[in-house]
């Protein structure tokens, strides 16, 4: 049947066929992207970055809710930091092939695919229930953290096992022990990769609004405890979309977000760039 | 003898660390459950499963549209997704010269990055009106939902397919042109069906986050609770029930959200057990000389 078009022609249609949806990814972005950010500049202004919201936002700024945004993501990063890479230390040092391997890398492929609103449920049923937090800061960026370890597990053991054997051997062979081994020598040579993989999480958590919606509250004030409810970036954009509050001010939001995560992946390409660099230059 | 129980201690604090994906699984699926239960029992796990009609107010707790609203727009969400994700993955694996490659790579990575909300707000401000200009109706729709659903599973299909095509051996594509085959002779018969496990993958994955999308879809598709007659039709997802009602449930009402909570893990789970299949079985057709 594919010989009813000559080679020479089918290779220059599918040619231009690739070309085409390459092309068409980078204009839904810039399409999206521009006019985000077209909408969003002109209500973006420092009152409106640091001022505080008026009649439930439908003027006034977004202050309390970048505040909010920063202390769920840092709880978040906080708590599954270390989860996350002392998994990847684990399963990439220590273990071998067995049961429990299988199983842990199969929980941790589990919670990365786990709808965001399950794990909103979970922490309304969990943290802010059976736990007793409440509707709070605490509860949120805990209900994000289990968003942020899988992705700060997989990158820290990419990164781990990418090392040249040959740096670990070495360590031992001067007589440290093996977990002088990993923190001395295996981390910080692992570290640019672990930093790209805390990034991710971050923005994963930046981003999340439905694990939020039923854990950290709604509220207008800047938190000033872990256990003062609050209400993130994304939250508040649903909110003022939805309850069509004010469009100015959900498009500033937007742009806000949307800056963020340019920034985001601008730093971690960076990052992974010089990385790449310092590996092959070895 | 000090150094020894230092070195223990350092290995089953990394182990306790390892299990905690495990442990937050299983509090997850237990907490899930334990709230979820009470709905299956009061109304019954089949006209639960299968009921038609969803009225909280009158204890009818049925969620079968809602399924067929999630696997409609997931479908309809992949019909667009996969080629032009798949095409996009060729592109990139193949064809595309370095600066072109240098600027789509982190424009993917951006796509995927932008919060779903930003998506739903998009959807909801420019093609919900836009829809209802051009196809009458509110504009409110399975096919809106869809639309924006295929920008936000895009990249994941992209990124995990030109993975896929990216680890077929050099070998093959050099025997094949070798032999004289034009370069899309050697794609569509050589490195397009040693990457297709992989390609499946990307599939899914794809399938589990369109799945999983809440916010979003509550912004544009109307969460009108029937099965939708065309793709013209408001509908309601799973995920979108969970979000849109939680806010006020109690009773067999809240226990029945977090029993759609239970269909949604399940789901989720069955397609991770596909995905882990079709991943081994990679590994055995091309190790085994599939070629």
């Amino acid at each position: 049947m594919h010989r009813v078009i000559p080679p020479k022609i089918a290779q220059k249609i599918m040619t231009g066929v690739f070309w085409a949806s390459g092309l068409l990814t980078i204009v839904i972005l810039l399409v999206i992207i521009g006019y985000v950010l077209l909408k969003g500049m002109p209500a973006l202004s420092l009152e409106f970055i640091l001022g505080n919201p008026i009649r439930s936002g439908r003027s006034g700024g977004i202050f309390p809710f970048i505040m909010s945004s920063i202390y769920v993501t840092l709880i978040a990063i906080l708590v599954a930091t270390p989860l996350g890479v002392g998994a990847a230390v684990y399963l990439s040092e220590y273990a071998g092939e067995n049961r429990i391997v299988k199983l842990i890398r199969f929980g941790a492929e589990t919670l990365s695919s786990i709808p965001s609103i399950v794990f909103g449920l979970f922490g309304l049923a969990f943290f802010v229930i059976y736990l007793g937090l409440g509707w709070s800061v605490l509860s949120g960026g805990l209900t994000l953290a289990l968003m942020a370890l899988p992705t700060i597990l997989a990158a820290s053991e990419v990164s781990i096992e990418s090392i040249n054997k040959s740096y670990a051997e070495g360590s031992l062979a001067l007589g440290a022990t093996k977990w002088q081994t990993i923190y001395k020598v295996v981390i910080p040579a692992a570290l640019p990769g672990i930093t790209t993989g805390v990034i991710l999480g971050m923005g994963r958590a930046i981003a999340e609004a439905a694990a939020v919606l039923y854990t950290v509250g709604a509220a207008l004030m800047i938190p000033t405890s872990l256990m003062d409810a609050a209400r993130p970036l994304p939250l508040h954009l649903y909110i003022l979309a939805t309850e069509g509050l004010s469009m100015q001010n959900a498009w500033g939001t937007a742009a806000v977000l949307v800056i963020m995560i340019l920034i985001i992946t601008v730093v971690t390409n960076v990052l992974v760039d010089r990385y790449r660099k310092k590996m092959m230059g070895r | 003898m000090s150094k020894w129980n230092e070195e223990y201690f350092i290995e089953k604090g990394l182990l306790l660390t390892a299990i905690s994906s495990i442990i937050i699984i299983a509090l997850i699926i237990i907490f899930i459950f334990k709230e979820g239960i009470p709905a299956l029992q009061s109304v019954g796990f089949f006209s639960f499963l299968f009921g038609m009609e969803w009225a909280p107010s009158n204890g009818k707790f049925g969620i079968f549209p809602m399924i067929i609203g999630s696997l409609g727009i997931t479908g309809l969400s992949l019909l667009m997704a996969v080629p032009l994700g798949v095409f996009c993955a060729i592109f990139l694996a193949e064809i595309a010269p370095s600066p072109i490659r240098k600027i789509l790579e982190p424009t993917i990575q951006t796509l995927a990055g932008i919060p779903s909300v930003v998506y739903g707000f998009f959807g909801l401000v420019l093609l919900v009106p836009f829809m209802r200009e051009q196809f009458g109706g509110t504009g409110f729709s399975m096919f809106a939902a869809s639309i924006i659903l295929t920008v936000m599973i895009l990249p994941i299909i992209v990124s995990v397919s030109e993975d896929a095509l990216k680890s077929i051996p050099l070998e093959y594509k050099e025997a094949s042109l070798a032999l004289g085959a034009t370069h899309w002779q050697t794609i569509k018969n050589v490195i397009f069906p040693a990457a297709i496990p992989g390609i499946i993958t990307s599939v899914i994955l794809g399938m589990g986050r369109a799945i999983g999308e809440t916010l979003a879809i509550i912004m544009v598709a109307g969460n009108v609770v029937q099965i939708p007659g065309s793709i013209l039709d408001p509908v309601r997802a799973l995920t979108s029930n969970i979000a849109i009602e939680m806010g006020y449930a109690t009773g067999v009402h809240y226990n029945a959200l977090f029993a759609t909570g239970i269909v949604l893990v399940f789901m989720i789970i069955i397609l991770l057990i596909i995905a882990n299949y079709l991943h081994y079985k990679k590994k055995v057709t091309i190790g085994g000389g599939y070629l």
